[in-house]
């Protein structure tokens, strides 16, 4: 027995390093014909792991104050070694997280991903996106701006449209009366160790659910139902080296178009970085148009198509909260035969093209200021984008299938 | 004679200044060069000089002009007034309570002012004041109706006044003219705002021109990686069918 292997025989002893490895690596059976859209899985968390890291490293030189923190920023810019670089990879990161999360999340809902018996799975990446919404929202009012101030303000004030309670809510997130030196201060706390931690946690339940059941592919059937003389599936290769040697090919595609946001056009033509935020925050002067940034819009567009009732924005919100978490319940609103778009009729496949065409409608127009026309396209883009929902059970069950194939094709 | 025609040839260099839709005056392009060093260390010294008196630019330093092809010595000799070490940033000795008190609001940092507002903007704007005896200021601009600032660089470019059209029910701007010359022509100051436009850019990220270079350098690199990676993936998935 070599020195090596002695050494790990002594720590598989007291901690199962060899057995994790075998489970979630080299022994771990992935479907061998994931396509294009399952790289996406393995991109967010290396933008989560982008994101933490450059994210410590502003730390050390941003300061959560009212009066220093628009200037920690630019010091951070101009005098930190680096700290442009930093700085930038933090914040095409934000907007490039979401890509790839909605880029996953389009491939969940094209091959049934979410279905028995993945539910668990695509109920903690749900919780996952929420988190990530809410970092995303507490973070952009760090660099003190004027959209940094004005979209929290907007946004806080969307608790106080809660009936009777809502003005003590907002007042008991913000700790002030209006945004203020206290909220930047909570807000910091958050952003920097509260919600890493529970993104972190999300993370791994959401592998570890995975991890048990195995990955769904592109067919949408089961490859642990063909095994060989070992258990192991007919349709299986290890993670390792196969998928880690596929997902670096990825990783690098992916980070040349990163770089080239990064190097050259950070501030994505103010998708990425708002011009209006390199006016410091003054709470004196409200910016005519206040928009959310890119991947708040299409919520925010539900929002503002709900018509005030009772002289109350609270309907808005309610319709806004319930797009959301109308996601949770999607494993259950789908009563279809088959799991992959492959197989499915046309009903489902027009329904998904139509939800697509509404959210991204949805999200342009959020980008615009409100006017009569828009306002009747919005309304009728979350019609659809409610009714993909809600009629699912419905056309899910009457759609025309095809049967699925035993083993995995291409 | 001679001086009329000066006077016209003048004007054509005016640009004209379009009202369009609700967007706001046209802009003109402003013509940015950042490795153009000579033109940003022009615009540093219009800048120090016409500028720094009432706004700051806290976040700029003073030695950063060494990236623009300046010694030490050369920034302390001609540029450094409102400080002592070359280390410090742009900070002006106006308060900021009473510079509202004199203006209506006070005159905003300039550091990332090209970023807030855009070159062009910047541009446009430094050549559309026009005198308006209905402000206190006793100057307005096409670009920043009811603006506070006076027009500071008066004193070169002359004193504009509007030419105006009916449109519809509105009255409306439709091109400055030069009323009275200032110091030098409009051609010429047309090239010192240029010179000044492209400073302010440069100053709202000094690290600008170094992040594409390097931009370049990262994506030969990543392109070289991939080459490696992709037979890498080919090789070990020969045997997968």
């Amino acid at each position: 027995m070599s020195a090596l292997q002695k050494m790990m025989g002594w720590i598989d002893d007291r901690f199962p390093l060899t057995a994790t490895y075998k489970a979630h690596l080299s022994e771990y059976y992935a479907p061998k014909n994931f396509n294009f859209w399952y790289f996406f899985g393995s991109l967010a968390l290396l933008v989560l792991v982008m994101q933490i890291v450059t994210g410590i490293f502003l730390t050390m030189n941003y300061k959560p104050d009212s009066e220093l923190a628009f200037g920690s920023v630019e010091y951070i810019m101009r005098d930190v070694d680096w700290g442009w670089l930093i700085r930038y990879m933090h914040s095409t990161g934000a907007s490039m997280f979401f890509v790839v999360v909605y880029l996953h999340m389009f491939r969940g809902l094209m091959y049934g991903s979410y279905r028995k018996p993945r539910e668990l799975i695509w109920i903690f990446g749900v919780l996952i996106y929420l988190a990530l919404m809410a970092e995303a929202f507490l973070g952009y009012l760090l660099p003190w701006g004027q959209m940094s101030y004005w979209g929290a303000q907007v946004i806080v004030n969307l608790f106080a449209a809660v009936p009777f309670i809502g003005d003590d809510l907002s007042l008991w997130i913000r700790g002030d009366y209006v945004i203020s030196d206290a909220t930047l201060n909570r807000f910091f706390a958050f952003h920097v160790i509260a919600l890493p931690l529970v993104l972190i946690a999300l993370v791994a339940v959401h592998l570890v659910a995975l991890h048990e059941v195995g990955s769904n592919n592109p067919d949408g059937i089961e490859i642990k139902k063909k095994k060989d003389a070992n258990g192991i599936p007919l349709d299986g290769i290890p993670f390792h080296p196969y998928y880690t040697v596929k997902d670096i090919v990825g990783v690098i595609v992916f980070l040349m178009v990163f770089s080239a946001i990064v190097f050259f056009g950070p501030t994505m033509g103010g998708y990425f970085l708002e011009a209006n935020n390199f006016i410091p925050a003054d709470p004196l002067k409200t910016p005519p148009h206040i928009a959310p940034l890119w991947y708040f819009t299409p919520f925010y567009a539900i929002l503002r198509a709900v018509p005030p009732m009772f002289g109350s924005q609270f309907p808005g919100v309610v319709a806004m909260g319930l797009s959301i978490v109308l996601l949770f319940f999607l494993p259950w609103l789908d009563r279809g035969k088959v799991k992959s778009i492959r197989y499915r009729g046309p009903i489902y496949k027009i329904a998904l093209a139509l939800f697509i065409v509404a959210f991204v409608g949805l999200g342009y127009l959020g980008l615009l200021p409100p006017s009569p026309v828009a306002t009747i396209l919005a309304q009728t883009f979350s019609v659809i984008y409610f009714l993909f929902f809600l009629l699912m059970p419905w056309y899910t069950s009457i759609d025309k299938t095809k049967p699925e194939p035993e083993r995995v094709t291409g | 004679m001679k001086r009329l025609k000066n006077f016209l040839l003048l004007l054509m260099a005016v640009p004209v200044i379009a009202l369009a839709s609700e967007e706001g005056p046209a802009l003109d392009k402003a013509p940015i060069n950042l490795s153009d060093h000579e033109s940003l260390q022009r615009g540093a010294r219009i800048f120090v000089n016409y500028c720094l008196n009432c706004h700051s630019a806290s976040a700029m330093r003073y030695s950063r002009m060494e990236d623009l092809g300046l010694t030490e010595e050369q920034i302390k000799e001609n540029l450094l007034f409102a400080a002592e070490k070359p280390g410090e940033t742009m900070t002006v000795a106006m308060n900021k309570k009473e510079a509202k008190g004199w203006f209506g609001s006070a005159p905003p940092d300039l550091s990332v002012i090209a970023r807030a507002r855009g070159s062009d903007w910047l541009y446009t704007y430094l050549r559309s004041f026009y005198r308006d005896d209905s402000r206190p200021t006793g100057w307005n601009n096409v670009v920043f109706d009811k603006v506070a600032m006076p027009h500071v660089l008066w004193s070169l470019q002359g004193e504009m006044v509007p030419v105006r059209k009916k449109e519809g029910e509105h009255e409306v701007i439709e091109r400055l003219e030069l009323a009275k010359p200032g110091s030098v022509t409009l051609a010429e100051y047309d090239a010192m705002v240029g010179d000044l436009v492209n400073y302010l850019t440069w100053m709202g990220e000094p690290d600008q021109l170094k992040r594409k270079e390097l931009g370049l350098i990262v994506l030969a690199f990543l392109a070289i990686f991939f080459v490696v990676a992709y037979y890498l993936k080919k090789e070990f998935w020969k045997d997968v069918h």
